[in-house]
């Protein structure tokens, strides 16, 4: 019994007790706009595994999520085609994640920190230097891009296919690439990862450059979906949802287990749970403290069923 | 011949050592906190109008009282190796909740503060109780633990913000609480001086806070220790949420209101701030100094920017670069300072030698070689590892000091049967004998310890005074040498070098610098005092016959000086033996009013000339492996008899070195002398024609006198 399996069958129990009780839950359209309303989540969710089962983190992705997109849109409302507007968006999140990188695997700043660091830095230059309004607006020349958020694809909407789609792309990129293998063996034992000819630096570079990228993407879906940006959604517990998501699923935070399923699990039980609480009217603020206490029973359920051992607990093992 | 005078001045008064001696301080740790916060002050001081005006200090001041208390909590978490991000929400949950005890509830306003530490406390005591019991990981469980508490803050907002804002409630404490002074100093300031010296004396001076650091330096040593590790862990978080409440009273005091935007981002700025002081992540090394350090440093910083009028996003801006910043240099600093130090703290000076006598067998000089030491009796052949000093008792027993940190004892009067006589530790070097038939013996590392008949050991001395300008700490003895008793008990001792331990010698000797130093200590008063420093590895040391004055030779110096201790010259030195052919060790007393003394190794030319050349050995030992560092030679050594008036008189030699490579010491008894080196597996014995065949150690030292 690990902790994938006791989320997958809080979230199978909690499906069941749902369908059960409550009316139209099992509907075609309330499943889409579960899975829906989780998958720029479960994307960020992605994102945050590929860093965290390489024993790294990164805290800054929600802030490059809201300050990139942001941006992207504010340049398209100063007339800037949305295309290079949307490269420059791309560039300056990459360019966030690329200095993440270099700053862990080169200067090695720990990873928590060089992170936080960044989180607050994003936001801080683009509010102060990039983007003065808290909420941007998608201007009209942008409606291209809606589809993004908004577009259904085979009847099912295309933020969800997505999630399917970079949920593919990250299984495939770590089963089935070189580089992803090595991301386990560096979360498994860096020393070892690294005295075997693993190029660590350039694989933590890398890594970060690709939750900046996934960052961007899931920003764009967010803002096309709601036609807007709220940037003050980078000083809100997002991130935590984030790592939530990721650890909930069972993916240890000393890294080199778990995969794209288990992100998958632990945002399904997210959404499911917040779907069946939407429905049951029960108010946002109480959704809040609910769910954080699903989450602690989750995590406390894993820690007895795996006790961590004095002898074997790393140091530093925050 | 300028150029010789600039090198010598420049070695001479310019303090290169003191570079990797400075290094070497704790507090380097935190020059860079000191220095930004210099930098920051400095900053807005010159550019924000009325910075440092009593009403802004105030305030700015009120809140790192608050925001300082958070900070200590956080770094006490930290020190036991974990992390609470809790604290921007429990801050916000002890706000609101002083708030409703005093406005709507009506308590008092000290049971208001004291039930608002306890919801700080209660939310600690759940973080404790699932990380410390129940061993969940403190990032993600305070992470669980923000998000909850910060939804119960929202709710209970929901519920009473708007009583709260129309209640109005009069209390002159709950005003002092929030904008009263004492003794000019802001309230909340108070609070946190007293906080913080308490969780000082904690930390650093109570059982509770070194298994707090014993527990975030290694959780598996500390719980192999027998330390409760669970329950410390657990306590630090009662702690942080305890000192968390009472900023969030003093908060509610302070500003008697609440918002959905209070405490938001507040565990960021916290671990910023104990990052920023120099508390590492991980546990164990850290102090409440440099929380201290860290909450001015970003208070200032958000204030300053915010007074600055930069806008939107500029404070957070300015944190994060200063956290990257910050961080990246505390990682590079404490990687490369070890690095530096080791390059940087040999400090070569200039040493310029008399030149060198004739050693060649042909010449008239007294020192000519010769191989009368070739054929001497060998005693204890293996059994011994380098005996650095050798000493006999009035019953003609040998001991000799032995690495492995023994003292060997050959018994007369054939020497065959070898016993440990006594195991001291650490490097036993020179030894002498007392009235009471004690062994006095210098331990390289250790200091001065006495061996008695009953074969106990017990320290004499360990400290010395430290000198006022000295950088490292030189109160410690590292390197205790050689000794001798003068008739009033006083024992007098070399310590060669209080830059290095034993391991390292050859570094002190390519300084060349004066690193040592002679030491008295009297048994009486159990005091020590440092009588001469500045001496080029002092090593052997001997009282003279008269026992006015006490002879001590200065290895690198090549020469043996004479320190009085009565008559006209009382406390001075002058030179006695100058420009040996070698590096002097031990000295000893001989027969017939002379002295010995042992020559470890010949000068060489290029030895020689290598002192003279400070700039040659620097480069030697930045670039080069210490291994392939040039080396003083003591391949072939010798043993000196001189009289009191400086005349040497004969010298004994194996020119071959295969008998007594390296004599570091010898001893005359009944027209014997017997031989010790430092790296010698053997101890030496040779008949000496013209010795007093009657003479010993001990009655010279301490028989009655006619």
């Amino acid at each position: 019994m690990n902790q994938e399996k006791i989320v997958l069958l809080i979230a199978i129990v909690l499906f069941c007790a749902f369908s059960l009780f409550l009316n139209g839950f099992t509907s075609a359209g309330n499943l889409l706009t579960l899975v829906r309303g989780v998958s720029t989540l479960g994307i960020l969710g992605v994102g945050m595994a590929i860093l965290i089962i390489g024993r790294g983190i990164d805290l800054a992705i929600v802030a490059i999520y809201a300050m990139s997109a942001g941006w992207t849109l504010h340049l398209a409302n100063g007339g800037i085609p949305i295309a290079l507007a949307m490269l420059i968006g791309y560039l300056f999140a990459l360019s966030a994640g690329v200095i993440n990188g270099v700053l862990i695997a080169y200067v090695e700043v720990p990873a928590l920190f060089a992170t936080l660091g960044m989180a607050s830095f994003v936001y801080g230059f683009a509010r102060y230097a990039l983007v003065p309004l808290y909420v941007v607006y998608m201007p009209e020349a942008a409606s291209g891009i809606a589809w993004i958020g908004n577009g259904f694809m085979f009847g099912v909407p295309v933020p969800i296919l997505f999630f399917a789609f970079v949920s593919l792309l990250g299984f495939a990129f770590l089963h089935f690439t070189k580089p992803g293998r090595f991301v386990y063996a560096m979360g498994d034992n860096f020393a070892a990862a690294r005295m075997s000819g693993a190029p660590v630096r350039p694989m933590i570079v890398l890594q970060y450059a690709i939750s900046a990228t996934i960052a961007y993407l899931a920003g764009m879906i967010t803002a096309t979906a709601v036609a807007s940006m709220n940037t003050n959604i980078a000083n809100s517990s997002m991130i935590y949802d984030v790592i939530l998501v990721v650890v909930l699923g069972g993916i240890g935070l000393s890294g080199g287990r778990g995969g794209v399923r288990n992100v998958v699990v632990g945002t399904l039980l997210i959404g499911i749970l917040l779907n069946g609480m939407t429905i049951m009217d029960i108010q946002y603020t109480l959704q809040d403290v609910i769910r954080s206490l699903v989450l602690l029973i989750a995590i406390v359920i894993d820690s007895l069923v795996n006790p961590r051992d004095e002898q074997t607990a790393q140091q530093g093992d925050i | 011949m300028i150029a010789d005078l600039i090198t010598r001045l420049r070695y001479r008064y310019f303090p290169d050592h003191m570079v990797g001696e400075v290094l070497g301080k704790r507090w380097m740790d935190n020059t860079i906190p000191v220095l930004l916060l210099v930098a920051i002050l400095s900053y807005f001081v010159a550019t924000i109008p009325n910075f440092v005006s009593f009403g802004n200090l105030s305030d700015t001041s009120r809140q790192i009282g608050e925001f300082g208390l958070i900070v200590i909590g956080m770094t006490i978490v930290m020190l036991g190796g974990g992390i609470d991000l809790s604290v921007g929400s429990t801050f916000a949950l002890a706000n609101i909740t002083a708030l409703i005890l005093f406005n709507l509830a009506g308590w008092p306003p000290e049971a208001v503060v004291a039930g608002t530490m306890g919801v700080g406390a209660l939310v600690g005591l759940i973080n404790g109780l699932l990380i410390g019991y129940l061993r969940l990981r403190a990032f993600l469980t305070t992470l669980v633990m923000l998000t909850l508490v910060r939804a119960v803050v929202t709710l209970l907002l929901q519920m009473y913000q708007v009583q709260i804002a129309s209640s109005f409630v009069e209390s002159d404490l709950w005003d002092f609480i929030g904008t009263g002074s004492v003794l000019g100093l802001p309230f909340s300031v108070v609070v946190l001086i007293v906080v913080a010296a308490s969780a000082h004396i904690v930390i650093s001076r109570l059982r509770i806070g070194w298994r707090v650091m014993a527990v975030g330096g290694s959780r598996r040593s500390a719980y192999n220790a027998g330390i409760p590790v669970r329950f410390t862990v657990c306590l630090t978080y009662v702690v942080s949420g305890l000192l968390t409440g009472c900023a969030g009273a003093l908060y509610a005091s302070r500003l008697s209101g609440a918002g959905p935007d209070t405490g938001l981002g507040l565990e960021l700025a916290a671990v910023t701030a104990a990052l920023l002081g120099g508390n590492s992540i991980g546990g164990g090394h850290g102090s409440v100094a440099k929380a201290l350090m860290g909450a001015i440093i970003v208070s200032l910083l958000t204030n300053g920017l915010v007074r600055l009028g930069l806008g939107n996003g500029s404070s957070q801006m300015a944190v994060g670069i200063v956290l990257l910043l910050a961080i990246s240099i505390n990682v590079r600093w404490s990687k490369w300072r070890h690095k530096l130090q080791s390059k940087v703290y040999m400090s070569p000076a200039y040493l310029a030698l008399p030149p060198d006598p004739e050693i060649d067998p042909n010449s008239a000089s007294p020192y000519a070689m010769n191989d009368r030491l070739r054929d001497v009796e060998v005693i204890g052949l293996g059994e011994v590892d380098g005996p650095e000093d050798v000493i006999l008792d009035a019953d003609g027993n040998i001991y000799c000091s032995a690495r492995q940190g023994d003292i060997v004892r050959f018994l007369a009067p054939d020497y065959r049967r070898r016993e440990v006589y006594a195991h001291v530790g650490g490097r036993p070097l020179g030894m002498a004998i007392d009235k009471d038939e004690s062994l006095v013996v210098c331990i390289a590392g250790m200091g001065l310890y006495r061996v008695d008949k009953g074969r106990n050991t017990r320290k004499l001395t360990a400290e010395t005074n430290r000198s006022r300008l000295s950088v490292i700490d030189d109160s410690r003895m590292r390197l205790a040498d050689d000794l001798d008793i003068a008739p009033d008990g006083k024992i007098y001792f070399s310590e060669a070098t209080i830059r290095y331990g034993i391991e390292e010698w050859v570094a002190d000797a390519l300084e060349g610098r004066g690193n040592g130093r002679l030491i008295r200590y009297d048994p009486a008063t159990d005091t020590t005092r440092t009588i001469k420093r500045g001496l080029l590895f002092a090593n052997g040391m001997c009282v003279a016959h008269d026992n006015k004055s006490v002879l001590f030779a200065e290895t690198w110096g090549c020469r043996i000086s004479r320190y009085w201790l009565e008559g006209p010259k009382q406390d001075t030195t002058e030179i006695v033996l100058d420009g040996l052919p070698g590096y002097p060790d031990n000295i000893n007393r001989g027969s017939r009013g002379t002295y010995w003394v042992a020559l470890a190794g010949t000068r060489t030319p290029s030895y020689d000339l290598a002192m003279t050349m400070p700039a040659f050995r620097r480069r030697m030992a930045r670039r080069v492996a210490s291994v392939e560092w040039l080396f003083p030679n003591v391949n072939v050594g010798c043993v000196v008899r001189f009289d009191a008036a400086g005349r040497v008189l004969e010298s004994l030699w194996d020119s071959a070195g295969e008998n007594h490579p390296t004599i570091t010491s010898m001893r005359e008894h009944r027209g014997y002398l017997y031989i010790g080196g430092v790296t010698n597996n053997r101890v030496g014995r040779i008949e000496i024609p013209d010795a007093d065949p009657e003479w010993t150690g001990p009655a010279s030292y301490w028989a009655k006198r006619p």
